[in-house]
Protein backbone atom coordinates (compact mmCIF):
# COMPACT_ATOMS: atom_id res chain seq x y z
CA UNK A 1 0.00 0.00 0.00
CA UNK A 2 2.88 2.30 0.80
CA UNK A 3 4.28 2.07 -2.52
CA UNK A 4 1.01 2.57 -4.38
CA UNK A 5 0.46 5.86 -2.35
CA UNK A 6 4.35 6.83 -3.03
CA UNK A 7 3.52 6.37 -6.90
CA UNK A 8 0.08 8.71 -6.33
CA UNK A 9 1.94 10.94 -4.51
CA UNK A 10 4.74 11.62 -6.73
CA UNK A 11 2.32 11.17 -9.57
CA UNK A 12 0.27 14.02 -7.90
CA UNK A 13 3.14 16.85 -7.13
CA UNK A 14 4.44 16.33 -10.42
CA UNK A 15 1.20 16.94 -12.26
CA UNK A 16 0.54 20.00 -10.09
CA UNK A 17 4.04 21.02 -10.89
CA UNK A 18 2.99 20.29 -14.54
CA UNK A 19 -0.14 22.19 -14.50
CA UNK A 20 1.15 25.50 -12.96
CA UNK A 21 4.06 25.75 -15.18
CA UNK A 22 2.00 25.21 -18.15
CA UNK A 23 -0.86 27.87 -16.78
CA UNK A 24 2.06 30.22 -16.25
CA UNK A 25 2.96 29.52 -19.77
CA UNK A 26 -0.68 30.21 -20.93
CA UNK A 27 -0.86 33.35 -18.90
CA UNK A 28 2.42 34.69 -20.73
CA UNK A 29 1.70 33.60 -23.60
CA UNK A 30 -1.23 36.00 -23.65
CA UNK A 31 0.81 38.59 -21.65
CA UNK A 32 4.06 38.86 -23.98
CA UNK A 33 1.82 38.29 -27.07
CA UNK A 34 3.46 39.57 -30.48
CA UNK A 35 1.54 41.41 -32.77
CA UNK A 36 2.04 39.09 -35.92
CA UNK A 37 0.18 40.21 -39.26
CA UNK A 38 -1.64 37.43 -40.05
CA UNK A 39 -0.56 37.42 -43.26
CA UNK A 40 2.97 36.56 -42.52
CA UNK A 41 1.69 32.35 -41.63
CA UNK A 42 0.19 31.72 -45.37
CA UNK A 43 2.86 33.53 -47.27
CA UNK A 44 5.99 31.68 -45.11
CA UNK A 45 3.95 28.34 -45.61
CA UNK A 46 3.95 28.92 -50.04
CA UNK A 47 7.51 29.91 -49.66
CA UNK A 48 10.51 27.03 -50.38
CA UNK A 49 11.58 27.52 -46.85
CA UNK A 50 15.38 26.69 -48.02
CA UNK A 51 16.64 30.30 -46.15
CA UNK A 52 19.11 30.72 -48.52
CA UNK A 53 18.99 34.12 -48.96
CA UNK A 54 18.76 34.53 -52.76
CA UNK A 55 16.29 37.42 -52.52
CA UNK A 56 18.82 39.70 -50.77
CA UNK A 57 16.37 38.77 -46.65
CA UNK A 58 17.52 37.02 -43.67
CA UNK A 59 15.13 34.19 -44.48
CA UNK A 60 11.95 33.05 -46.00
CA UNK A 61 9.98 34.46 -43.15
CA UNK A 62 11.95 38.04 -43.30
CA UNK A 63 11.51 38.08 -46.86
CA UNK A 64 7.24 37.31 -46.20
CA UNK A 65 7.60 40.44 -43.54
CA UNK A 66 9.14 42.60 -46.65
CA UNK A 67 6.40 41.29 -49.36
CA UNK A 68 3.64 42.18 -46.84
CA UNK A 69 5.56 45.65 -45.92
CA UNK A 70 5.62 46.40 -49.84
CA UNK A 71 9.50 46.77 -49.62
CA UNK A 72 9.78 43.19 -51.63
CA UNK A 73 7.68 42.52 -55.04
CA UNK A 74 6.16 39.05 -54.68
CA UNK A 75 8.33 37.37 -57.57
CA UNK A 76 11.21 38.59 -55.69
CA UNK A 77 12.11 34.55 -54.15
CA UNK A 78 14.20 33.25 -57.03
CA UNK A 79 13.67 29.64 -56.05
CA UNK A 80 10.31 29.75 -55.78
CA UNK A 81 9.76 31.11 -59.14
CA UNK A 82 6.28 31.82 -60.51
CA UNK A 83 4.59 29.61 -58.99
CA UNK A 84 4.94 31.30 -55.68
CA UNK A 85 4.96 34.47 -57.08
CA UNK A 86 1.42 33.54 -58.07
CA UNK A 87 0.99 32.24 -54.76
CA UNK A 88 1.48 35.08 -52.39
CA UNK A 89 0.08 37.86 -54.87
CA UNK A 90 -3.08 35.62 -54.65
CA UNK A 91 -2.89 36.09 -51.08
CA UNK A 92 -1.81 39.85 -50.69
CA UNK A 93 -4.54 40.30 -53.64
CA UNK A 94 -2.17 42.42 -56.00
CA UNK A 95 -0.55 42.03 -59.71
CA UNK A 96 2.97 40.20 -59.88
CA UNK A 97 5.52 42.70 -61.34
CA UNK A 98 7.33 41.23 -64.45
CA UNK A 99 8.47 37.77 -64.33
CA UNK A 100 12.52 38.63 -63.19
CA UNK A 101 13.74 35.52 -62.87
CA UNK A 102 17.31 34.58 -62.98
CA UNK A 103 19.89 32.24 -63.55
CA UNK A 104 23.95 31.85 -63.32
CA UNK A 105 25.51 31.59 -66.17
CA UNK A 106 29.65 31.22 -66.23
CA UNK A 107 31.04 33.62 -69.11
CA UNK A 108 34.14 31.66 -69.54
CA UNK A 109 34.44 28.47 -72.02
CA UNK A 110 38.24 28.61 -71.11
CA UNK A 111 39.03 26.04 -68.96
CA UNK A 112 41.53 23.42 -71.14
CA UNK A 113 40.91 25.55 -74.13
CA UNK A 114 43.00 28.14 -72.06
CA UNK A 115 46.45 28.67 -71.62
CA UNK A 116 48.04 28.41 -68.17
CA UNK A 117 50.98 30.25 -67.16
CA UNK A 118 51.88 27.56 -64.60
CA UNK A 119 50.69 24.46 -63.15
CA UNK A 120 49.28 24.78 -59.49
CA UNK A 121 49.27 22.31 -56.93
CA UNK A 122 47.76 23.30 -54.02
CA UNK A 123 44.33 23.70 -52.11
CA UNK A 124 41.80 23.15 -54.54
CA UNK A 125 40.14 26.31 -54.06
CA UNK A 126 40.41 29.26 -56.74
CA UNK A 127 40.43 31.98 -53.94
CA UNK A 128 43.79 30.26 -52.67
CA UNK A 129 44.78 29.74 -56.50
CA UNK A 130 43.92 33.84 -57.06
CA UNK A 131 47.01 34.84 -54.52
CA UNK A 132 49.46 33.41 -56.82
CA UNK A 133 50.02 36.04 -59.65
CA UNK A 134 45.83 36.10 -59.87
CA UNK A 135 45.57 31.98 -60.53
CA UNK A 136 46.80 29.81 -62.85
CA UNK A 137 45.22 30.69 -66.09
CA UNK A 138 46.97 33.30 -68.79
CA UNK A 139 43.46 34.84 -69.07
CA UNK A 140 43.25 37.52 -66.66
CA UNK A 141 39.56 37.24 -66.99
CA UNK A 142 39.07 33.30 -67.10
CA UNK A 143 37.71 30.84 -64.95
CA UNK A 144 40.17 29.07 -62.85
CA UNK A 145 38.60 25.83 -62.66
CA UNK A 146 39.04 24.54 -59.06
CA UNK A 147 35.49 24.75 -58.25
CA UNK A 148 34.71 26.80 -55.23
CA UNK A 149 31.57 28.01 -57.09
CA UNK A 150 30.97 23.77 -56.99
CA UNK A 151 31.19 24.14 -53.43
CA UNK A 152 29.39 27.39 -53.03
CA UNK A 153 26.14 25.84 -54.78
CA UNK A 154 23.49 24.55 -52.66
CA UNK A 155 21.45 22.76 -55.24
CA UNK A 156 24.00 20.65 -56.89
CA UNK A 157 23.97 22.92 -59.97
CA UNK A 158 27.30 23.68 -60.62
CA UNK A 159 29.96 21.14 -62.30
CA UNK A 160 33.54 21.24 -63.96
CA UNK A 161 33.27 20.43 -67.13
CA UNK A 162 36.56 20.31 -69.51
CA UNK A 163 38.32 22.74 -67.04
CA UNK A 164 35.78 25.46 -66.46
CA UNK A 165 32.37 25.43 -64.18
CA UNK A 166 29.14 25.03 -65.66
CA UNK A 167 25.65 25.67 -64.36
CA UNK A 168 23.09 23.05 -64.73
CA UNK A 169 20.21 25.50 -65.88
CA UNK A 170 17.82 23.17 -64.91
CA UNK A 171 18.73 23.03 -61.18
CA UNK A 172 20.07 26.68 -60.91
CA UNK A 173 17.56 28.60 -58.99
CA UNK A 174 19.49 32.16 -59.14
CA UNK A 175 20.16 32.38 -55.66
CA UNK A 176 23.74 33.83 -57.20
CA UNK A 177 25.88 32.61 -54.09
CA UNK A 178 28.32 31.12 -56.60
CA UNK A 179 28.06 35.11 -58.36
CA UNK A 180 29.23 36.36 -54.92
CA UNK A 181 31.92 33.16 -54.57
CA UNK A 182 34.00 33.35 -57.52
CA UNK A 183 37.19 35.63 -57.11
CA UNK A 184 37.38 36.08 -60.79
CA UNK A 185 34.12 37.28 -61.38
CA UNK A 186 33.42 35.25 -64.35
CA UNK A 187 29.65 33.77 -63.31
CA UNK A 188 27.20 36.58 -64.06
CA UNK A 189 23.10 36.84 -63.03
CA UNK A 190 21.29 36.44 -66.56
CA UNK A 191 17.34 35.96 -66.93
CA UNK A 192 16.54 32.32 -66.63
CA UNK A 193 14.63 32.70 -69.97
CA UNK A 194 17.61 34.52 -71.92
CA UNK A 195 18.19 32.52 -75.07
CA UNK A 196 21.61 33.41 -75.89
CA UNK A 197 24.60 34.02 -73.68
CA UNK A 198 28.02 34.93 -74.11
CA UNK A 199 30.43 32.56 -72.58
CA UNK A 200 33.67 34.69 -72.42
CA UNK A 201 34.09 37.18 -70.33
CA UNK A 202 37.92 38.83 -71.72
CA UNK A 203 38.72 42.23 -73.05
CA UNK A 204 41.99 41.13 -74.17
CA UNK A 205 42.28 42.26 -77.57
CA UNK A 206 41.88 39.87 -80.45
CA UNK A 207 45.27 39.36 -81.25
CA UNK A 208 46.67 38.69 -78.11
CA UNK A 209 43.76 36.31 -77.17
CA UNK A 210 44.26 34.57 -79.88
CA UNK A 211 47.86 33.25 -78.20
CA UNK A 212 45.82 32.66 -74.54
CA UNK A 213 42.81 30.96 -75.48
CA UNK A 214 41.73 28.69 -78.16
CA UNK A 215 38.24 30.11 -77.83
CA UNK A 216 37.58 33.47 -76.38
CA UNK A 217 36.00 36.37 -77.83
CA UNK A 218 38.32 38.37 -80.01
CA UNK A 219 35.88 41.32 -80.59
CA UNK A 220 35.42 40.57 -84.84
CA UNK A 221 31.84 42.45 -84.38
CA UNK A 222 30.60 39.72 -86.79
CA UNK A 223 27.76 39.12 -84.44
CA UNK A 224 27.25 42.70 -84.04
CA UNK A 225 26.41 43.10 -87.96
CA UNK A 226 24.50 39.82 -87.48
CA UNK A 227 22.20 41.18 -85.40
CA UNK A 228 19.00 42.24 -86.71
CA UNK A 229 17.72 44.30 -83.26
CA UNK A 230 20.37 46.41 -82.34
CA UNK A 231 20.74 43.55 -79.37
CA UNK A 232 24.51 42.56 -79.36
CA UNK A 233 27.36 44.71 -79.22
CA UNK A 234 30.67 44.71 -78.67
CA UNK A 235 31.83 46.49 -75.76
CA UNK A 236 35.68 46.63 -75.20
CA UNK A 237 36.74 43.68 -77.24
CA UNK A 238 33.84 41.52 -75.37
CA UNK A 239 30.37 41.25 -76.78
CA UNK A 240 27.53 41.38 -74.77
CA UNK A 241 24.03 41.01 -75.02
CA UNK A 242 21.61 43.28 -73.85
CA UNK A 243 18.43 41.37 -72.65
CA UNK A 244 16.14 43.75 -73.16
CA UNK A 245 16.67 43.69 -77.30
CA UNK A 246 17.13 40.56 -77.66
CA UNK A 247 14.33 38.71 -79.36
CA UNK A 248 16.54 34.81 -79.02
CA UNK A 249 16.64 34.63 -82.77
CA UNK A 250 19.94 33.07 -82.39
CA UNK A 251 21.42 34.28 -85.57
CA UNK A 252 24.95 35.31 -83.75
CA UNK A 253 25.27 32.26 -82.36
CA UNK A 254 25.67 30.48 -85.54
CA UNK A 255 27.79 33.12 -87.71
CA UNK A 256 29.79 33.32 -84.15
CA UNK A 257 33.81 32.63 -85.79
CA UNK A 258 34.83 30.79 -82.12
CA UNK A 259 31.34 29.51 -81.42
CA UNK A 260 30.85 30.75 -77.72
CA UNK A 261 27.44 32.17 -77.96
CA UNK A 262 25.39 29.75 -76.07
CA UNK A 263 21.71 29.35 -77.89
CA UNK A 264 20.13 27.65 -75.40
CA UNK A 265 17.23 26.71 -77.97
CA UNK A 266 20.31 24.18 -79.92
CA UNK A 267 21.72 23.44 -76.91
CA UNK A 268 22.70 24.02 -73.49
CA UNK A 269 26.12 22.20 -73.06
CA UNK A 270 28.93 23.54 -72.63
CA UNK A 271 31.13 24.84 -75.46
CA UNK A 272 33.98 22.72 -76.62
CA UNK A 273 36.22 23.99 -79.34
CA UNK A 274 36.78 21.67 -82.16
CA UNK A 275 40.28 22.51 -82.16
CA UNK A 276 43.14 20.53 -79.86
CA UNK A 277 43.51 22.56 -76.19
CA UNK A 278 46.56 24.98 -76.38
CA UNK A 279 49.61 23.17 -75.80
CA UNK A 280 50.80 24.24 -71.60
CA UNK B 1 32.16 29.81 0.38
CA UNK B 2 34.67 32.69 -0.62
CA UNK B 3 35.45 34.26 -3.95
CA UNK B 4 38.75 31.69 -4.36
CA UNK B 5 36.06 28.61 -4.02
CA UNK B 6 34.29 29.98 -6.43
CA UNK B 7 36.99 30.44 -8.80
CA UNK B 8 38.12 26.96 -8.13
CA UNK B 9 34.54 25.82 -9.05
CA UNK B 10 34.44 27.77 -12.30
CA UNK B 11 37.94 26.85 -13.58
CA UNK B 12 37.39 23.06 -13.36
CA UNK B 13 34.23 23.39 -14.81
CA UNK B 14 35.83 25.10 -17.80
CA UNK B 15 38.34 23.12 -18.35
CA UNK B 16 39.24 20.08 -16.28
CA UNK B 17 35.66 19.12 -16.27
CA UNK B 18 34.86 20.10 -19.49
CA UNK B 19 31.09 19.25 -20.51
CA UNK B 20 31.82 18.29 -24.03
CA UNK B 21 35.32 16.81 -24.09
CA UNK B 22 35.12 15.32 -20.45
CA UNK B 23 32.15 14.38 -19.24
CA UNK B 24 31.05 14.02 -22.94
CA UNK B 25 27.67 16.03 -22.32
CA UNK B 26 25.64 17.98 -25.43
CA UNK B 27 27.34 16.01 -27.69
CA UNK B 28 24.32 16.48 -30.18
CA UNK B 29 24.75 20.48 -30.36
CA UNK B 30 28.56 19.99 -30.84
CA UNK B 31 28.40 17.55 -33.83
CA UNK B 32 25.72 19.53 -35.07
CA UNK B 33 26.07 23.23 -35.06
CA UNK B 34 29.80 23.43 -35.52
CA UNK B 35 30.40 23.74 -39.00
CA UNK B 36 30.91 28.09 -38.82
CA UNK B 37 32.49 29.50 -35.84
CA UNK B 38 29.16 32.18 -35.88
CA UNK B 39 26.44 29.71 -35.45
CA UNK B 40 28.79 27.67 -32.74
CA UNK B 41 29.18 31.70 -30.92
CA UNK B 42 25.20 31.93 -31.39
CA UNK B 43 24.87 28.46 -29.94
CA UNK B 44 26.87 28.79 -26.59
CA UNK B 45 26.01 32.36 -25.95
CA UNK B 46 22.32 30.34 -25.81
CA UNK B 47 23.32 27.79 -23.96
CA UNK B 48 25.28 29.85 -21.34
CA UNK B 49 21.79 31.89 -20.53
CA UNK B 50 20.06 28.90 -20.50
CA UNK B 51 22.62 27.09 -18.14
CA UNK B 52 22.76 29.57 -15.89
CA UNK B 53 19.04 30.43 -15.10
CA UNK B 54 18.58 26.86 -15.16
CA UNK B 55 21.29 26.25 -12.49
CA UNK B 56 19.55 28.70 -10.45
CA UNK B 57 15.65 27.18 -11.09
CA UNK B 58 16.59 23.58 -10.61
CA UNK B 59 18.03 24.44 -7.02
CA UNK B 60 15.31 26.87 -6.14
CA UNK B 61 12.96 23.17 -6.94
CA UNK B 62 14.99 21.02 -5.47
CA UNK B 63 15.44 22.69 -2.34
CA UNK B 64 11.83 23.95 -1.78
CA UNK B 65 9.58 21.49 -3.67
CA UNK B 66 11.90 17.87 -4.03
CA UNK B 67 13.54 18.03 -0.59
CA UNK B 68 10.56 19.03 1.39
CA UNK B 69 7.96 16.62 0.14
CA UNK B 70 10.63 13.37 0.23
CA UNK B 71 10.99 13.57 -4.25
CA UNK B 72 14.30 13.53 -4.55
CA UNK B 73 14.08 10.21 -7.11
CA UNK B 74 11.74 12.42 -9.49
CA UNK B 75 14.58 14.84 -10.24
CA UNK B 76 15.26 14.43 -13.77
CA UNK B 77 11.51 14.01 -14.53
CA UNK B 78 10.88 17.41 -12.56
CA UNK B 79 13.77 18.86 -13.69
CA UNK B 80 13.04 18.35 -17.78
CA UNK B 81 9.83 19.89 -16.68
CA UNK B 82 10.78 23.06 -14.90
CA UNK B 83 14.14 23.71 -17.56
CA UNK B 84 11.55 22.82 -20.76
CA UNK B 85 9.08 25.65 -19.22
CA UNK B 86 11.17 27.89 -18.68
CA UNK B 87 12.77 28.03 -21.76
CA UNK B 88 9.76 28.58 -22.85
CA UNK B 89 8.61 31.18 -20.72
CA UNK B 90 12.25 33.09 -21.69
CA UNK B 91 11.62 33.07 -24.78
CA UNK B 92 8.33 34.17 -24.89
CA UNK B 93 10.11 37.18 -22.69
CA UNK B 94 12.60 37.99 -24.75
CA UNK B 95 10.10 38.01 -27.61
CA UNK B 96 8.30 41.22 -26.42
CA UNK B 97 10.74 42.84 -24.45
CA UNK B 98 14.44 42.10 -26.08
CA UNK B 99 13.84 41.50 -29.82
CA UNK B 100 17.16 42.38 -30.84
CA UNK B 101 18.03 39.47 -28.53
CA UNK B 102 15.47 37.34 -29.69
CA UNK B 103 17.09 37.69 -32.67
CA UNK B 104 20.14 36.57 -32.19
CA UNK B 105 19.57 33.30 -29.95
CA UNK B 106 15.83 33.22 -31.55
CA UNK B 107 16.81 29.80 -33.32
CA UNK B 108 19.09 28.11 -30.66
CA UNK B 109 17.08 29.11 -27.23
CA UNK B 110 13.92 25.53 -28.46
CA UNK B 111 17.15 23.65 -29.36
CA UNK B 112 18.84 23.53 -26.00
CA UNK B 113 15.63 23.26 -23.88
CA UNK B 114 16.00 19.23 -23.75
CA UNK B 115 19.88 19.47 -24.14
CA UNK B 116 21.28 16.76 -21.98
CA UNK B 117 24.28 19.27 -21.01
CA UNK B 118 21.56 21.67 -19.46
CA UNK B 119 20.15 18.27 -17.75
CA UNK B 120 23.54 17.25 -16.78
CA UNK B 121 24.65 21.05 -14.39
CA UNK B 122 21.19 20.53 -12.71
CA UNK B 123 21.56 16.75 -12.00
CA UNK B 124 25.70 17.09 -11.24
CA UNK B 125 24.85 20.61 -9.09
CA UNK B 126 22.92 18.58 -6.83
CA UNK B 127 24.78 15.63 -6.50
CA UNK B 128 27.76 17.81 -5.29
CA UNK B 129 25.42 19.40 -2.97
CA UNK B 130 26.53 22.91 -4.13
CA UNK B 131 24.90 25.77 -2.46
CA UNK B 132 23.09 27.97 -4.60
CA UNK B 133 25.48 30.78 -5.68
CA UNK B 134 27.58 28.01 -6.05
CA UNK B 135 24.92 26.25 -8.63
CA UNK B 136 24.76 29.60 -10.69
CA UNK B 137 28.53 29.75 -11.09
CA UNK B 138 29.06 26.05 -11.96
CA UNK B 139 26.21 26.64 -14.36
CA UNK B 140 27.92 29.26 -16.20
CA UNK B 141 31.59 28.38 -16.36
CA UNK B 142 30.10 24.84 -17.26
CA UNK B 143 28.39 26.48 -20.19
CA UNK B 144 31.49 28.74 -20.99
CA UNK B 145 33.34 25.48 -21.08
CA UNK B 146 31.13 24.05 -23.74
CA UNK B 147 31.23 27.35 -25.71
CA UNK B 148 34.97 27.44 -25.55
CA UNK B 149 35.20 23.66 -26.69
CA UNK B 150 32.19 24.21 -29.73
CA UNK B 151 34.20 27.51 -30.65
CA UNK B 152 37.73 25.43 -30.93
CA UNK B 153 36.01 22.59 -32.58
CA UNK B 154 34.24 24.70 -34.95
CA UNK B 155 37.60 26.33 -35.77
CA UNK B 156 39.15 23.34 -36.49
CA UNK B 157 36.06 22.11 -38.39
CA UNK B 158 36.68 25.31 -40.85
CA UNK B 159 40.00 24.53 -41.69
CA UNK B 160 39.37 21.04 -41.98
CA UNK B 161 37.65 22.03 -45.26
CA UNK B 162 41.06 22.96 -47.12
CA UNK B 163 42.97 19.89 -45.36
CA UNK B 164 43.58 16.95 -48.03
CA UNK B 165 42.74 13.93 -45.95
CA UNK B 166 41.20 10.25 -47.56
CA UNK B 167 37.69 10.50 -49.19
CA UNK B 168 36.54 7.88 -47.17
CA UNK B 169 36.56 10.08 -43.92
CA UNK B 170 34.70 12.87 -45.45
CA UNK B 171 31.96 14.38 -43.33
CA UNK B 172 31.55 12.88 -39.81
CA UNK B 173 34.32 10.50 -39.31
CA UNK B 174 36.88 13.21 -39.77
CA UNK B 175 34.76 15.32 -37.57
CA UNK B 176 35.13 12.83 -34.41
CA UNK B 177 38.42 12.28 -34.92
CA UNK B 178 38.89 15.82 -34.66
CA UNK B 179 36.95 15.59 -31.28
CA UNK B 180 38.64 12.76 -30.19
CA UNK B 181 41.58 14.71 -30.49
CA UNK B 182 40.43 17.98 -28.49
CA UNK B 183 39.62 15.63 -25.94
CA UNK B 184 42.74 14.40 -25.86
CA UNK B 185 44.20 17.30 -25.33
CA UNK B 186 41.76 18.53 -22.32
CA UNK B 187 42.80 15.28 -20.85
CA UNK B 188 45.83 17.82 -20.18
CA UNK B 189 43.81 19.74 -17.87
CA UNK B 190 42.94 16.54 -15.40
CA UNK B 191 46.03 17.28 -12.89
CA UNK B 192 44.99 20.75 -12.79
CA UNK B 193 44.23 21.91 -9.33
CA UNK B 194 44.13 25.35 -7.85
CA UNK B 195 43.30 24.96 -4.49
Amino acid sequence: MDTLMAIIYAVLVLGLLGAILGLVLAVASKLFEVKKNPLLEPISNVLPGANCGGCGYAGCSAFAQAVIDGTADPGGCVVGGEDCAAKIAEILGIEVKKNMRIAAFVNCSGGNNAKKKFQYIGIKDCHAAMRISGGPTECAYGCIGLGSCVNACPFGAISLVNGVAFVDHERCTGCLKCVNTCPKHVIHPVPYYADVNVACSSHEKGAVLRKICNIGCIGCKICEKTCQYDAIHVIDNLASIDYEKCTGCGECALKCPRHLIVDSKLDRSPVVSESTAVSN
Amino acid sequence: MSIASLFSIALGAILVENYVLVQFLGICPFLGVSKKTDTAFGMGMAVIFVMTIASAATWLVNKFLLIPLELEYMQTVAFILVIAALVQFVEMFLQKSMPSLYQALGIYLPLITTNCAVLGVALLNIRADYSFIESIVNGAAAATGFTLALLLFASVRERLQFADYPKAFDGFPIALVTAALLAMAFMGFSGLKVF
